[in-house]
């Protein structure tokens, strides 16, 4: 056991204050070439960011063309086509899979363990690189004639379509390579760099939850690699695998795409549940309720993703036995996603709640994840799905659990490491606006696509007739809310970096690691090798109204490890 | 693995935000606490990594399952193009440059720097090797027209094999009643073959008795799609461990390596082995089942 004391972890840090992550080194240089995990983290932060707000822009543009029926804003049919592809290529490949592991996951994954860094701190900036690569490979089919496939490059369409679906396919298998190499590094980095006394079950659910998402990213990335290549093949020199023209099989490639974007819906959301139950838990000032179980429900649902991934082909002629069999392991995974939901409100239940900025995302998590997590056994039936299968239902259906759930869970995460990562404080109140103008314009925008789904509007179209327009013209002023909410909840956060107040060491009382160093960090993160701690506890510390923050409580004696040190 | 993380800290444990850098071998990375942590990562994320490389073939053992399935005729046809004896020396030549591999791994623990570096040498002497053999190979191949799918046009038309990746010749290909009218030609086969032979001594044997165009079945490129794809991507890997095997040469030239450090070499022969086992695949699958 290591003997650090307490005392020197009171107050904003160590020893030579003022020394932190951020301006330990300066110049361009020191970015561009940074090991550091934290930096690499923020140059991350950076770009999935950038890819939101590119991606939301496409977004506004759909959702302004959709206000009545034909032409409305100009656009044309084929553009239309290309901007609802690049809309939901770059938003799914370039922000929400990568958005909270490579860029939240990076700053605070070695910090809450407790090590210095990554294991393998060059691979981290190469595959914050590759990133980069693909981000650009998506630009340059913005130029090189567009994309219109959808974003799941569906064959035989993706072999004739003259639009660029090579530099978007090698954008994509680029990508792929980065998310492979941020879970390796996470994978190994939680098994080899835990310091002495940080046991797997005294880690925070976060980091479960990460690793649960990395074994994900290993195991099913390469396949959509391959199946990238082998359509770069295609179209590039006629293999005739995927081409029904050439004897080859058009669904293989959809059963191979979905083996690999199933498993991928697990990656957007496994870290979004990961970040709401340490901030249902930290704000409510309760232990996480059921510890093991949300810790092996994460588990539960990456192994079970990967054997559903028929239920995306229930119309495209699968045998009905296979059918009924994806049907089944489907519904399965609605366990596991419901023993987290029923800990989250079990946690919540007489806890001393307080709905501080992040609490208040974790609470449209909860309920936005519900709604998407309980249409999806719409889906899953086989009788409906029929009827639903590419109507709107299906789009709100995702749209509720990627950017309902996964974006709030950013959201949430982002406000409540920000003074972390920046060491500076923002304005709770306008986030707290900010927070309930999202959740209010999303559920304006999505909600009124259930109901026209269900009565028949095709998705993936740039007409519809006349009796759908209140729905249209309801769900394009809600996505002007919700654009309208991100922008505040931008300008609370650059607001904080101009003139926010120095931020303490614990702000909100948490008692993971992260919280136990200075904010921002020193380079290593910690002035002293640090002490595993029950990240759930809430008697270690009290809030100081002089520190403007949590401070710990000096225990009488010797610390007594509740764990006695065994695994 | 998951013990390693405690075994791993030193009696004076503490403070060690501060010495890195001072009084450790310059091998070890600041954030490991020494190099059995340091190793073990290595370890662990090498065989992850060996993890995707066989997630990565296995779309196309996938691919290649689903094609004998669904085709089983073209898999008939398909093998007796390829070449045995060729098939069988590299992986003779693999089999042996696996041995090499471990046995360098075993003189870089030992650190017995003259045993690591010539065994070494062989080894990359054996990939290229390989990539020779599999050169004469694919040319034999390009000669006598056989392409992936769509530009596929063996036994089409003797003269006009320098169209052979135009579309003029693909289109020709897919075309079902291009057959009988090169009936003739194709029948006459020896035009293609003793350009074969003629160019290529080793690769002259074997191809008496192939098929011609019109007995084989219509979608027989897709075998040799299946065939370029997976030996292709495995020819990369091997590219990819020559580049791999260079570095660490390098590097044992310089003398890095020894009982305290050697974790590189072992993680590149792992690498090495894996293209070595996948091969083993490939063969058999390709080469020699009917
Ligand atoms: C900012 C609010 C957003 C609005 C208003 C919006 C709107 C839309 C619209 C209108 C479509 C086209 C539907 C169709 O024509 O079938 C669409 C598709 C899609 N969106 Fe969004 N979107 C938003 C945010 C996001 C985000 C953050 C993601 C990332 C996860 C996302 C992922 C997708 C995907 C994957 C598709 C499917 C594209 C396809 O059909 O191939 N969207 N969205
Ligand atoms: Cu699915």
């Amino acid at each position: 056991m290591a003997t650090a004391t307490i005392t020197t972890e009171s107050g904003s840090g160590g020893h030579s204050p003022g020394r932190n992550y951020l301006n330990e080194s300066s110049g361009i240089l020191s970015w561009v070439f940074t090991l550091d995990h934290k930096r690499i983290g923020l140059m991350y932060l950076v770009g999935v960011m950038s890819a939101f707000l590119l991606g939301g822009t496409f977004a506004l543009a759909l959702r302004t063309e959709l206000l009545t029926p034909g032409p409305t804003t100009g656009m044309t049919h084929d553009m239309y086509n290309q901007m609802f592809t690049l809309h939901g290529a770059v938003m799914t490949f370039l922000f929400i899979i990568p958005g909270i592991p490579a860029a939240l996951g990076n700053f605070v994954l070695p910090i809450m363990l407790g090590a210095k860094d990554v294991a393998f701190p060059r691979m981290n900036l190469m595959s914050f690189y590759l990133w980069m690569g693909g981000a650009l490979f998506f630009v340059l089919t913005l130029f090189l004639g567009g994309l219109d496939t959808g974003w799941t490059f569906y064959t035989p369409y993706s072999i004739d379509t003259n639009t660029s679906v090579v530099s978007a396919v090698l954008g994509a298998f680029v990508l792929g390579f980065s998310s492979i190499f941020t879970g390796l590094n996470f994978i190994v980095t939680i098994h080899t760099l835990r310091p002495p006394g940080m046991t797997w079950f005294k880690m925070p659910l976060f980091l479960w939850s990460l690793y649960a998402t990395a074994i994900i990213q290993i195991l099913a990335t390469p396949v959509l690699g391959i199946t990238l290549l082998l359509l770069f093949a295609e179209r590039t020199m006629g293999i005739g695998i995927f081409d029904p023209k050439l004897g080859g099989d058009p669904v293989l490639f959809q059963h191979f795409f979905w083996f690999y974007s199933h498993p991928a819906v697990y990656i957007m959301i496994l870290p979004g549940m990961g970040i709401v139950s340490e901030l249902i838990s930290v704000f409510s000032r309760k232990a996480i309720f059921g510890y093991r179980f949300i810790a092996f429900s994460s588990l539960a649902i990456a192994l079970l993703g990967f054997l559903v991934w028929g239920h995306h082909m229930f119309t495209s002629g699968e045998s009905k036995m296979a059918a009924i069999v994806f049907s089944g392991i489907t519904f399965s995974i609605a366990i596991p996603s419901a023993i987290k939901v029923f800990n989250w409100l079990a946690t919540m239940y007489k806890g001393s709640i307080s709905l501080a900025t992040p609490m208040c995302f974790a609470q449209s998590f909860i309920v936005l994840f519900s709604i998407g997590g309980l249409t999806g056994l719409f889906l899953s039936t086989l009788s409906t799905d029929v009827h639903l299968h590419d109507t709107y239902f299906v789009v709100s259906h995702f749209h509720y659990v990627m950017v309902g759930s996964t974006l709030t869970a950013f959201l949430g995460g982002l406000f409540y490491w920000w003074p972390k990562i920046t060491g500076k404080m923002y304005n709770d109140i306008q986030g707290q606006i900010a927070a309930l103008i999202i959740f209010v314009g999303f559920n304006l925008a999505f909600f009124p696509q259930f109901i026209m789904g269900s009565r028949g509007m095709p998705r993936r179209y740039y007409n519809y007739l006349p009796e759908f327009q209140t729905y249209h013209q309801l769900s394009t002023y809600g996505s002007y809310v919700l654009g309208a909410g991100l922008f505040l909840a931008l300008w609370v956060l650059v607001q904080s970096l101009l003139r926010g107040k120095p931020a303490p060491m614990n702000p909100w009382g948490g008692n993971s690691l992260e919280w136990h160093t200075s904010s921002p960090p020193p380079l290593a993160n910690f002035e002293h090798t640090p002490e595993a701690t029950d990240p759930y506890d809430y008697h270690a510390n009290k809030y100081d109204p002089a520190v403007g923050g949590y401070v710990p409580i000096p225990k009488a004696q010797k610390t007594v490890d509740p764990y006695g040190g065994i695994e | 693995m998951s013990t390693l993380a405690p075994a791993a800290l030193p009696a004076d444990g503490h403070d060690h935000g501060h010495d890195h850098a001072h009084g450790h071998s310059p091998f070890l990375a600041h954030h490991f606490e020494n190099h059995e942590q340091q190793f073990d990562s290595g370890k662990l994320g090498m065989w992850l990594f060996l993890i995707t490389e066989i997630l990565f073939f296995s779309g196309l053992f996938t691919a290649y399952a689903v094609y004998r399935a669904n085709h089983p005729e073209i898999f008939t046809y398909g093998h007796m193009f390829l070449n045995p004896t060729m098939g069988a020396i590299n992986t003779v030549v693999l089999l042996f440059s696996s041995l090499t591999m471990a046995w360098a791994v075993r003189c870089a623990q030992l650190g017995q720097k003259q045993g690591l570096v010539i065994l070494l040498a062989i080894t990359w002497l054996c990939a290229l090797t390989f990539l020779v053999v599999k050169y004469f190979e694919y040319s034999h191949k390009f000669h006598l027209g056989i392409y992936p799918a769509k530009y596929f046009v063996y036994g089409e038309d003797p003269h006009g094999e320098l169209k052979a990746t135009g579309n003029a010749a693909a289109s020709h290909a897919s075309d079902p009643h291009a057959d009988p009218v090169d009936h003739a030609h194709a029948d006459a086969k020896p035009a293609g073959d003793s350009h074969a032979k003629g160019e290529h001594a080793a690769g002259g044997h074997g191809d008496e008795g192939l098929p011609t165009r019109a007995e084989l079945p219509k979608d027989i490129g897709i075998y040799f799609s299946i065939y370029y794809c997976l030996t292709g991507l495995h020819g990369i890997h091997i590219v990819g461990g020559m580049i791999a095997i260079g570095w660490i040469f390098w590097r044992s030239l310089r003398g890095d390596f020894g009982p305290e450090y050697f974790g590189p070499v072992d993680f590149v022969g792992l690498y090495w082995h894996l293209v070595d086992l996948i091969w083993i695949y490939l063969f058999p699958l390709l080469y020699l089942i009917h």
